[in-house]
């Protein structure tokens, strides 16, 4: 009678270094793709650029005048009319997205957190196109409505001048305030998680009210939070098809609200495809390259700030995390 | 007023406004969702789902074509994703902690920080330019592109739910590691994986930016790769910006039925990830 084995002892061949070492590698290699993905497409964007970055330098970013027709490329209104709409977006958004957070962690009952939560993550799963949509057949009537009731002596601000068309920078600011609240409030109410409870034990067993322990808990998190609201805004310099939809497409850089202007991706989106010369394509790349870079640090430093908080909170060893992996893996 | 009455006000009214933020996010939610009911499902009907468009300013017609483009599209961004994703995030997961997996999470990090439009640029310029065409493998390729990225992190993210225990339990069973990672380590995380997919598949579903200079769209109907193709969200942009009000009409049915694919693949991942919690909490 022969003995009876356990599968794996049977196995013909044994295990080696060299079989962990090859998946070690094969996988790597995979993995490997996603870094070279990213060199990839800055490698692209500057080579795409170089006509427009050669000839006019700096001065690209400074000239007020984009006028392709006549060869003449300067791309201020587009890097205004990005920062404008999402400063205004993130204004609006910031603290409604923190109090959302705030409410959903902190305050609200038990029961009541989960489905808040996924109510607001739903929001963020809308697609742009139908921000869009919604935009122009909603919103900018709304807003077209407000711009002509609007009293005469206000207009006259720079603030609110410009004709009453409905589309223009306060249209596309609200809809980016809409798109940014879900995915800052989602990181946000993260990071209040990450907060230790020995903070708000500590506030209340000093007396404080409810006000004053969950601005502890802030304070504690401050890092993060401003890391949420960076993810926030690295999403509303990107954002393409809701704002091309409301903002009007216009390349004058303008304080008013009211007045139609125009974005970095909204005018990749809009003229991309209608780039009849080198130069004209080379500029729109170059502006895709700075909304790239741009977006990629506001994007880096958001996470910086979001993991120095959670590395701190984990210092306090409340849960210290056994590694079993590693004695594995010396042995 | 007492000092500790003011606290005690200043309390409430904060408590109020964190309430009240809380409705003021679900105010546009709310609204979107009615219009889209309203607009949108009533156009919703039989020839929009089964019929092409027709020629321009004729009435009637459908999202026949856009349809079956976006089906190849995400197809064709999944064949592409689906591997790379899966085994990065799986060695990020099995080596977390080297260097190299650091640096190919910050990387993933990044890339899902790039803006659509700008990974449209990439693929028109890598995929299009060489070969001068506007085609469904280029919009596949820049949907994938973006979609990489969101797969390797959430299986990373769902690969450090199984417990270390599996692992270790393999190994001193004596399996390779790569003998341990396909046999018990993924099959455990499976379920968690393909919501992974799931989301990433919603999200890019609903690209259009990524889409306007490399599938293009098409008013007629077509499958072919080197072709052309039309898409949902490029089909309802164009035909929002346009003066039709029959247009107008289809592009809220377009988006309805976008909206509806998107929240139940949501809804699915949803309750997939609670279960999966559950399991290994």
């Amino acid at each position: 009678m022969t003995k009876p084995t356990l599968p794996l002892l049977r196995r013909r061949r044994p295990r080696t270094r060299s079989d962990d070492a090859f998946f070690r590698f094969a996988t790597g290699a995979v993995a490997a793709v996603v870094i070279l993905l990213a060199a990839a497409i800055a490698l692209e964007l500057l080579r795409h650029s170089r006509l427009s970055i050669e000839k006019f330098g700096f001065r690209f970013w400074t000239g007020k005048v984009w006028d392709p027709v006549a060869g003449e490329f300067g791309a201020f209104p587009f890097l205004w009319g990005t920062i404008y709409s999402s400063f205004l977006a993130l204004l609006v958004a910031g603290p409604i997205a923190i109090g959302i957070a705030v409410f959903i962690s902190e305050l609200s009952p038990g029961r009541l957190r989960r489905p808040l939560a996924f109510l607001t993550e739903l929001l963020a799963a809308i697609p742009s196109i139908v921000y869009g949509l919604w935009g122009v057949f909603v919103l900018v009537p709304v807003i077209r409505r407000l711009e002509t009731t609007m009293p005469e002596s206000l207009r006259k601000l720079p603030l609110f001048s410009g004709p009453p068309v409905g589309v223009g920078m306060l249209a596309a600011a609200a809809i980016l305030a809409i798109m940014v609240i879900p995915f800052s409030s989602a990181v946000a109410r993260e990071v209040l998680r990450a907060v230790p409870s020995s903070q708000r034990e500590a506030a209340y067993a000093l007396g404080a009210t409810r006000f004053e322990a969950i601005r502890a808990v802030l304070f504690h998190g401050r890092t993060g939070v401003v890391g949420a609201l960076l993810l926030g805004l690295g999403r509303a310099l990107g954002e393409t098809m809701a704002v091309t939809m409301v903002i009007g497409n216009n390349p004058q850089a303008s304080l008013s609200l009211f007045a139609p202007q125009h974005t970095m991706a909204a005018v990749i989106a809009n003229e991309f495809t209608e780039a009849a010369d080198q130069l004209y394509l080379d500029a729109l790349v170059e502006i895709g390259l700075v909304l790239f870079i741009v977006t990629l640090v506001v994007n880096a430093l958001s996470r910086l700030l979001i993991w120095s908080l959670e590395s701190r909170s984990r210092a306090i060893p409340a849960t210290a995390e056994p590694s079993s992996a590693s004695t594995v893996e010396a042995a | 007023m007492s000092r500790s009455r003011r606290r005690r006000v200043l309390s409430a009214v904060f408590s109020g406004a964190c309430a009240a933020s809380v409705l003021l996010a679900l105010v546009p939610l709310a609204f979107i969702l009615l219009y889209l009911l309203k607009k949108g499902a009533s156009a919703l009907e039989w020839g929009f789902l089964f019929h092409n468009p027709k020629p321009v300013g004729e009435p009637g017609g459908g999202f026949a074509n856009a349809i079956v483009g976006t089906l190849v599209l995400i197809g064709l961004a999944s064949i592409l994703a689906i591997p790379v994703g899966v085994i990065a995030g799986l060695y990020v997961a099995e080596y977390r902690g080297s260097r190299f997996a650091s640096a190919v999470r910050f990387a993933a990090d990044g890339l899902n920080g790039v803006p659509s439009i700008v990974v449209g640029i990439f693929a028109y310029s890598v995929a299009v330019l060489p070969v001068r065409r506007f085609s469904a493998l280029a919009g596949g390729f820049a949907l994938g592109v973006m979609m990489i990225p969101i797969i390797a992190r959430t299986t990373e993210e769902l690969l450090r739910l199984v417990p270390e225990s599996f692992r270790d339990g393999a190994l001193a069973l004596g399996a390779t590691r790569a003998k341990a990672a396909w046999s018990v380590i993924l099959p455990a995380a499976l379920p968690g994986i393909l919501t992974g997919i799931l989301v990433a598949l919603a999200r890019i579903a609903g690209e259009t930016a990524p889409l306007l200079f490399t599938a293009f769209g098409n008013r007629f109907f077509s499958t072919r790769l080197d072709q052309p193709i039309a898409a949902l969200t490029v089909q309802i942009y164009t035909y929002a910006v346009s003066p039709y009000e029959d247009w107008h009409r289809q592009a809220w049915a377009g988006a309805f039925l976008l909206v509806v694919v998107v929240f139940v693949l949501s809804v699915i991942a949803r309750l997939a990830t609670r279960r999966l919690e559950r399991m290994h909490g």
